[in-house]
C-alpha cells in the first residue's frame, strides 16, 4: 500500500526480528509488513543485523561430536522425507494470511460479539502476555475514550479513525503508551476495521465501561 | 574478500541440496552453522541438551525449505538465524509465530548473479560494520537479538547505534526500488 503514513517504530520491529515480541503484538507487526512495503524492506535490514550476530556468536564450546550429530540430523532429514511439511493455503482476502490463520477466514468468517455504542468486537486466541482482538467500528462512531496502562497498537485493516493524534487510514498503525489518552473516531462513509493489541488492560475514564470492562476482556 | 568468497560458497551449497539433495554441501553447512545455531540457542537462555537437538532441528529444515531460500534477499547466515529464532519461540514460549505475506514474486529459480553478489557483500559489509563496534554498543544488539530487551527498552536505548542499522536499511530499500521497477 502506498499511502502509510504511520509505521512500526524500530523498537518493536527489532524485537520482532529477534523474535521476542508477544504472541498477540507478532501478529500486528506480521500484518502491518503484508500491507506495507517499507516496513518489509526494514524488518529485512534487522533480520540481517540477526544473521550477523549468528555469524558472529562463538561456536558453543561442544563436548558433543560434529560427526555424530551430522549423522543423526541426516537421519532426522530421512525420517523427515517420508512426512512431507504441509503447506497452509489461504485464499486472497482483506486480511492478510497470517490474521486469516487466526481468524479461520477473511472477515465473513469473523464471530462478533458487541461491546456496546454499536462497537463489536472479536478476541483472537493468544497467549497470556498481551491480547489482540478485531474492532468494528461503524462509520461516525467512536471507540469510548480510554487511557492506556500499557502500549496499545492499533493497525486500520478497512476505512479510517481520526483522534486527538492523528488520522489513520488503511495500513497505518497507531503505537499509544501510557501518557496518552485517546477517543478514536470512525469516519464517516465506511465502517472502520481494526486490529487491536494491548499487553495491559485499557483505562475508561466512562463510569458505565468501567464497569462493564472485566465481563468485555477489554 | 575471504568473508566474501564464504557467504557466496554458502549460497552456493543450499542450491545444491536444493537442485541435487547434495548431503556433501549439507555436510558443509553443517560443520559451520550446527555449532553457532547451538552457540546461539544457549546464549538465549536454551540448556545445552535442549540447544543440541534444537540445532539438529533447524539444520534439518534448512535441507526441506532450501527451494525457498532467496539468495537476492539474504545471506545464508540470516536465513539460518530466522529459521533459529522461529524454533526458539516454537520451543521455548510454545507460541505461534505469525509471518507476513510472502511477497507475490518469490524466489526466481535461477536468481540474477549480480543481485546475489551484491546481496552477499552487503551482508558481509554489515558483519564488519557490527564488529567496528564499541564493545558496550555490540552488547546492547546482541543482547537485543539473544532476548534480553524488551521493545520499549529497544526504543528507549539511546546508545543503541542504529546509524549502522540504516545504512544497511538504505542499501536495502534501493534494492527494493531497483526490483520493483
Ligand atoms: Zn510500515
Ligand atoms: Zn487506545
Amino acid at each position: 500500500m502506498e499511502n502509510i503514513k504511520h509505521h512500526i517504530n524500530d523498537g518493536l520491529l527489532i524485537s520482532y526480528a529477534a523474535g521476542s515480541l508477544s504472541e498477540a503484538f507478532s501478529l500486528v507487526v506480521a500484518t502491518h509488513v503484508s500491507m506495507c512495503d517499507a516496513c518489509r524492506v526494514r524488518l529485512e535490514a534487522y533480520e540481517a543485523v540477526g544473521g550477523a550476530i549468528l555469524t558472529d556468536t562463538p561456536e558453543s564450546d561442544s563436548t558433543s561430536d560434529v560427526t555424530v550429530d551430522l549423522n543423526a540430523t541426516l537421519a532426522l532429514i530421512d525420517a523427515g522425507e517420508k512426512a512431507p511439511i504441509r503447506v497452509h493455503h489461504t485464499k486472497p482476502g482483506l486480511f492478510p494470511s497470517a490474521l486469516q490463520s487466526y481468524v479461520g477466514g477473511d472477515l465473513d468468517s469473523v464471530k462478533w460479539r458487541s461491546v456496546g455504542m454499536g462497537v463489536r468486537q472479536a478476541i483472537l486466541p493468544t497467549s497470556k502476555d498481551a491480547s489482540v482482538r478485531l474492532l468494528h467500528i461503524p462509520a461516525g462512531c467512536a471507540v469510548p475514550d480510554h487511557g492506556h496502562r500499557g502500549t496499545e497498537l492499533t493497525l486500520v485493516l478497512q476505512g479510517a479513525f481520526r483522534d486527538e493524534f492523528d488520522r489513520f487510514g488503511p495500513g497505518d498503525l497507531e503505537i499509544a503508551t501510557e501518557e496518552d489518552e485517546h477517543t478514536p473516531v470512525a469516519e464517516a462513509g465506511a465502517d472502520c476495521i481494526c486490529l487491536a493489541a494491548t499487553d495491559a488492560p485499557l483505562r475508561f475514564r466512562g463510569l458505565v465501561q468501567r464497569i462493564a470492562q472485566p465481563f468485555l476482556r477489554i | 574478500s575471504m568473508k566474501e568468497q564464504e557467504d557466496l560458497r554458502f549460497v552456493e551449497c543450499v542450491l545444491l541440496i536444493r537442485d541435487a539433495q547434495d548431503k556433501a554441501a549439507f555436510a558443509e553447512l553443517f560443520k559451520h552453522f550446527a555449532p553457532r545455531v547451538k552457540g546461539f540457542l544457549i546464549k538465549s537462555g536454551t540448556d545445552a541438551s535442549m540447544a543440541e537437538e534444537c540445532a539438529q532441528d533447524v539444520m534439518a529444515t534448512l535441507w526441506h525449505k532450501a527451494h525457498l531460500f532467496d539468495p537476492t534477499r539474504a545471506s545464508v547466515s540470516t536465513w539460518v538465524f530466522t529459521i533459529a529464532r522461529n524454533r526458539r519461540i516454537d520451543m521455548l514460549r510454545k507460541q505461534r509465530r505469525s509471518e507476513p505475506d510472502e511477497l507475490t514474486w518469490g524466489p526466481e529459480p535461477e536468481p540474477d548473479a549480480a543481485d546475489v553478489m551484491e546481496l552477499q557483500q552487503e551482508s558481509t559489509r554489515l558483519v564488519q560494520a557490527l564488529a567496528e563496534l564499541p564493545d558496550k554498543q555490540r552488547d546492547l544488539i546482541q543482547k537485543a537479538y539473544f532476548g534480553d530487551l524488551s521493545h520499549s527498552e529497544i526504543a528507549d536505548e539511546t546508545g543503541l547505534p542504529l546509524g549502522t542499522i540504516k545504512s544497511r536499511i538504505r542499501l536495502a530499500l534501493e534494492k527494493l526500488r531497483h526490483v520493483m521497477k
